[in-house]
């Protein structure tokens, strides 16, 4: 065994976890220098050791060890390293330095300090499992490993109740996803007779468009479940309650965009089964759908979770309609926008002792200026104004979008405009107006440790676009061309892509006007805001009521069956009944039949008589 | 000599304590770990020494009763060695995990668990079937004494039910050993119990469809009982309940697989035409204990309940696997065995542990324990997730080689039996955010210990083998594949004669000429028809 780039890439956060996880609670507050030195180390490796190489030409694929076998079924631990799997390690290991180097601020005073760390390395080694796979297990492996983390994570405080039942939500949502996922794997299986992507992409042409439905609709619903779209979306706005650096790093930039991913890594296959739009129409509806949750929503994270589910449906919407390179170009911009601006969401809570009700911020602008304006970015950034980086990614989609349905098209070109109001507006109600916030509260700027993590990912959040330029013919389009991107065959010029940019940037536009004139051009009173919501409005700030559907349609009739009718009455009632009867019955001839077996020789004699006279007087008296 | 010294270290052990150390509680103690520990030792030379082939090896054959044709005949092939392994591996943890626990009659209890054992090894190991119902019926009685004299409160009712359910089935199974020994005795004129020779036999007798179909039914009803397998399960929570914490363990992590053993040593390999044609039906059921055992183990508001009823899902997978009648599926199958062994011996252990502690096993009276017991809640959750099937972990693996198997067998199996999986996470996770995390509401728990040294070190085996299955089963695998192979051969053989359309199907579809995939599911067809026709 060759120590590859690869291996080391994995090899350091593992250590890490070793490390924290066994010495942590002996080594105090150094195991978050230690978990951040692992991540900077696969960072170096990542963009040194792979990502150049790799745009270069370098083949870094390499098959580790056989892990399972039985019959003809063979899957190894391996590695495929492509210009895709290549964007992903890097988008990871950046944020996740960032991140961790935050976090050993953010989390300075807690007392579950290594533990945070040794999830935290856990996660990077699982999330870069889940992208570096050459065969769908491992994915699989992977995949199941970053929802192990996300669990443990969102429910890092495990006294909260509200924290464990989000992470187990979570964990069982996207188990039902996973259902899809397995099925999507044996059905690879039984149809192609391994897991490899390569052999499965060389064959795919030789499978009937039936089985190539079923797999690629199975393996959408698993990205359903992680990437928290419709109608499995459920989980993610209640994933807040972790961390805010696990809300940043994985409910928002790295780990629900590894549905995405799986559908880029299989485009071969959706492309053949002619399914995008299935993939489109899901990831625009729930675009749409999740911005106008935003809208209304009064909780700072909340209202960055509802929004991270709606870019996530651009995503989809992206690759959905073959416009992978514009998919995961929207998911590299997102992962350093959004992860900054859940960076400065921690950043507010820090100086606000942990408030989430922007009703009781306003006026923060002059008391944490850095964290104002790193925060601005982000959110220009995901408003699409050029040239900041969401511009360029989103307005690829939509492009693409046009191209193939003008309806999903308009809806996200919708979508933009909402995007662009709730963002303002929480910039609105947050970081200008009057302080609406108690005497007690002291709002202040957070440490350098965090502050610095938010500039230098303000950085890339502004202008990472700029890679993208040139649209399907630009040089990210191109570094992923080997992923067929389908939008260069289709794109017939009907419209130019900047005649598209125009309603894009007006849309947006109006949208900040719209929260301006709303939320930031006059004072905002708190009993205005307090005031409980009618009509609409109540029925957004509720969220369309789906969780207490799920709730009443679901999971109470469930739990009602298994208890008083499975349990009561099937197991304890019938089955149960049935032994016992059984056992009455035996016992009940039993002692009838004692009855007879009195010892007395009379008796007996009595009863040879009767049984005589019984058979005679039958065949004399019946014959 | 060297499978009779495994067997029947521990009876010795047992009759070391019952004439030196009857009234001395300690030394009684000191032996039976010593017998366990070297008898576990000794089997792992039977790890090491044994060949990757389907041959029996260690064989063992002296006549017994050699004007009925009994002998006494042990060996044991891939699929038993893993077994073997499981109950002397199980040895000493169990008697670790009694150390403190037992008080009442020591050595008693010491006794009556390496008679157990014994009883365990010899019924894993027997090629004669005259010896396998004398070990099988053998094991029952030190059983009804763990559970009647060390357990809870409805001890003797639970002691009764088990002894009663299992006789019942043993009883069938006497029935159909006499009748497969008569039948072969006439025919051949050979009158032996000896198992290999009468499934060599077994094409040549011209069993009748509705004969085989009987005799099939004699042996899978009295293991299918001990599995247990729904509908035949009641007895098992009742008698987790009331057995003692060692007693629990024992039963889960061997015990069960007594019955999943007898499924593959005796039903398949001896009726592979009434196997096929009731594999619909055995599939059915194993699948309504899969999401039965998960609905009602959901809503258990006592922990050894609960365990007991994941316990009926998690063996519903291992008969799906069993009955897929593919590499995968049986292999899976028994890594499976290996697997609920590993983790629900290890969750008895667990709920032992703060039983001991609180004398109380209703969820509702724990919570918030992770704060008090951090490296106690650490490794109840890499359980709690080896049960649920994590990846990277060993539950996995077995898990999914059986869904597989059962998918390339008849693909509704697997979609159904796949919503085990998403059940597994809600009732476990539930189950372990109410012990282990929350408020630590109740004063009671607020002085509880953390593990011992003596608790930690009879779990980290377990945890070591759940890892390491998880990330590397490649060594559990290779050994039975070979026997899998040969099982699997054996069952089409009879088949594989009367039909030559799988032949074709062989031609037309190179992809698939190995006895697993889709060739099966036509096989498997074919003798549906086979046996419709009939």
């Amino acid at each position: 065994m060759t120590v590859t780039p690869v291996l080391l890439l994995l090899l350091f956060p593992f250590i890490g976890v070793i490390i924290n996880g066994f010495f942590g609670s002996r080594l105090g507050k150094i195991t978050g220098v230690i978990g951040t030195l692992a991540i900077a180390a696969s960072w170096l490796i990542a963009i040194f050791a792979i990502f150049l190489p790799v745009v270069g030409g370098a083949q870094l694929d390499q098959d580790l060890y056989e892990w399972i076998r039985s019959g003809t079924l063979s899957v190894s631990i391996g590695f495929h390293i492509d210009a895709l799997a290549a964007v992903m390690i890097l988008v990871v290991t950046t944020v996740s330095l960032f991140i961790h180097i935050y976090s050993i601020g953010y989390m300075r005073d807690d007392p579950g300090f290594f533990r945070f760390f040794t999830y935290l390395n856990l996660f990077v080694f699982a999330m870069l499992i889940l992208v570096t796979a050459n065969n769908y297990l491992m994915m699989f492996v992977g995949w199941e490993g970053v929802g192990l983390c996300s669990y443990l994570l969102i429910g890092f405080w495990y006294e909260r109740k509200s924290a464990i039942d989000a992470g187990k939500k979570a964990f069982i949502v996207n188990r039902i996803g996973d259902f899809g996922f397995l099925l999507g794997l044996f059905t690879i299986f039984a149809a192609f007779g391994t897991f490899r992507f390569e052999e499965i992409f060389a064959d795919a042409a030789m499978q009937s468009s039936g089985v190539l439905v079923a797999i690629t609709l199975l393996l959408f619903v698993g990205a359903i479940g992680k990437s928290a779209q419709i109608p499995l979306y459920v989980w993610l706005p209640d994933a807040m309650e972790g961390p805010t650096p696990v809300s940043s790093l994985i409910h928002a930039a790295t780990m629900v965009t590894a549905g995405v991913y799986m559908i880029a890594r299989s485009a071969p296959l959706f492309d053949l089964a002619h399914v995008g739009l299935v993939v489109a129409w899901v990831g625009i509806l729930t675009a749409f759908f999740a911005a106008t949750m935003a809208l209304v929503n009064n909780d700072l994270k909340r209202v960055l979770a509802y929004s991270t589910v709606s870019q996530l449906g651009y995503m989809f919407a992206g690759v959905g309609v073959g416009a992978y390179a514009a998919g995961i170009f929207h998911l590299m911009t997102h992962a350093f926008f959004k992860g900054l601006m859940f960076l400065t969401a921690g950043s507010v809570m820090h100086g606000m002792d942990d408030e989430l009700d922007m009703r009781k911020m306003g006026g923060l602008r002059s008391k944490m200026p850095i964290t104002f304006w790193t925060f601005l970015v982000g959110a220009i950034a995901i408003a699409g104004i050029p040239p900041f980086s969401g511009f360029w990614s989103k307005d690829e989609i939509l492009y693409s979008a046009f191209q193939q349905q003008h309806l999903i098209w308009a809806i996200g070109l919708v979508t933009a405009g909402l995007t662009a109001f709730y963002m303002f507006r929480l910039i609105f109600m947050t970081f200008f107006g009057e302080p609406r916030y108690e005497e007690s509260v002291h709002p202040h700027e957070s440490p350098p440790v965090m502050t610095i993590p938010l500039i230098l990912l303000a950085i890339p959040a502004a202008l990472i676009g700029l890679v993208g330029i040139g649209g399907h013919n630009g040089w990210f389009a191109r570094l992923l061309a080997s992923h067929g991107d389908r939008g260069v065959e289709v794109a017939t010029e009907s419209v130019s892509a900047l005649a598209l940019m125009i309603p894009s940037v007006l849309v947006a536009l109006f949208g900040i006007v719209l929260a301006y004139a709303i939320y930031g051009a006059h004072k905002l009173p708190i009993l205005k805001l307090m005031a409980p919501p009618t009509g609409l409005k109540k029925l957004l700030v509720n969220r369309y009521y789906v969780d207490e559907i799920y709730d009443a349609s679901i999971i109470q009739p469930i739990q009602f069956i298994s208890k008083y009718v499975l349990w009561k009455v099937v197991d304890v009632g019938i089955i149960d009944g049935m032994v016992n009867l059984i056992g009455w019955l035996v016992r009940g001839i039993g002692s009838l039949l004692r009855l007879f077996q009195t010892g007395r020789v009379q008796a007996y004699a009595l009863s040879v008589i009767i049984g005589i006279t019984v058979i005679l007087g039958y065949y004399l008296l019946l014959r | 000599m060297f499978l009779s010294l495994i067997v029947f270290l521990p009876l010795a052990g047992a009759a070391v304590i019952a004439i030196f150390a009857r009234s001395h509680p300690e030394v009684a103690k000191g032996i039976a770990l010593l017998t366990t520990l070297l008898t576990f030792a000794f089997s792992l030379f039977l790890y090491f020494g044994f060949q990757d082939t389907a041959s029996m090896q260690f064989e063992e054959r002296v006549p017994w009763i050699p004007s009925l044709g009994i002998s006494y005949h042990l060996a044991i092939d891939g699929i038993s060695l893993f077994l073997v392994l499981l109950t002397t591996f199980f040895g000493p943890i169990c008697i670790l995990a009694a150390w403190n626990s037992i008080q009442k009659n020591v050595p008693g209890f010491m006794i009556a668990f390496l008679f157990l054992q014994t009883g365990m090894l010899g019924v894993f190991c027997s090629l004669d079937m005259v010896l396998f119902y004398v070990f099988w019926e053998a094991m029952l009685i030190p059983m009804y004494f763990l559970i009647g004299i060390w357990g809870g409160e409805k001890r003797i009712y639970a002691a009764i039910k088990f002894v009663l359910y299992t006789m019942a089935g043993g009883a069938l199974m006497l029935v159909a050993i006499l009748a497969l020994y008569v039948i072969n005795g006439k025919i051949t004129g050979n009158y032996t119990f000896n198992l290999l020779t009468i499934q060599q036999n077994m094409s040549q007798l011209g069993l009748s469809v509705r004969v085989e179909m009987f005799l099939f039914l004699a042996f899978f009803l009295s293991f299918a009982i001990k599995v247990p397998l729904f509908p035949f399960h009641t007895w098992l929570p009742d008698a987790h309940v009331e057995a003692p914490t060692v007693g629990s363990v024992i039963l889960a992590g061997v015990l069960l697989k007594m019955g999943t053993y007898g499924m593959l040593r005796f039903c398949i390999p001896l009726f592979p035409t009434a196997t096929f044609s009731a594999v619909p039906w055995i599939s059915v059921l194993a699948i309504i204990g899969i999401i039965y055992g998960a609905l009602v183990a959901m809503v258990q508001p006592d922990l050894k309940k609960l365990v007991a009823y994941s316990s009926v899902s998690h063996l519903g997978f291992v008969v799906l696997g069993l009955f897929a009648l593919n590499s995968q599926g049986i292999q899976g199958g028994i890594l499976q065995m290996v697997n609920h062994g590993l983790s629900t011996g290890a969750l008895f252990l667990i709920v032992g542990m703060i039983y001991e502690r609180r004398h109380t096993r209703l969820i509702a009276d724990f919570g918030g324990l992770a704060k008090r017991m951090p490296i106690f809640a650490t490794i109840f959750m890499i359980i709690t997730f080896s049960s649920i099937g994590l990846p990277g972990l060993n539950g996995f693996v077995g898990e999914f080689l059986v869904l597989t198997g059962a998918f390339l067998s008849h693909k509704i199996y697997a979609v159904f039996a796949a919503i085990g999986v998403i059940l597994a996470a809600v009732y476990m996770l539930w189950m372990f955010q109410r012990v282990v995390f929350g408020k630590l509401e109740n004063p009671v728990n607020a002085t509880l210990q953390d593990l011992s040294i003596r608790e930690i070190a009879l779990l980290v085996p377990v945890l070591l083998f759940i890892i390491f299955i998880g990330v590397y089963p490649h060594p559990f695998l290779s050994r039975m594949e070979a026997s899998v192979e040969h099982l699997i051969q054996t069952v089409h053989q009879p088949v594989k004669i009367q039909s030559t359309v799988r032949l074709q199907e062989h031609r037309t579809n190179p992809a698939t000429a190995s006895l697993d995939g889709p060739s099966l599911s036509a096989t498997i067809e074919n003798a549906d028809k086979l046996a419709f026709n009939e």
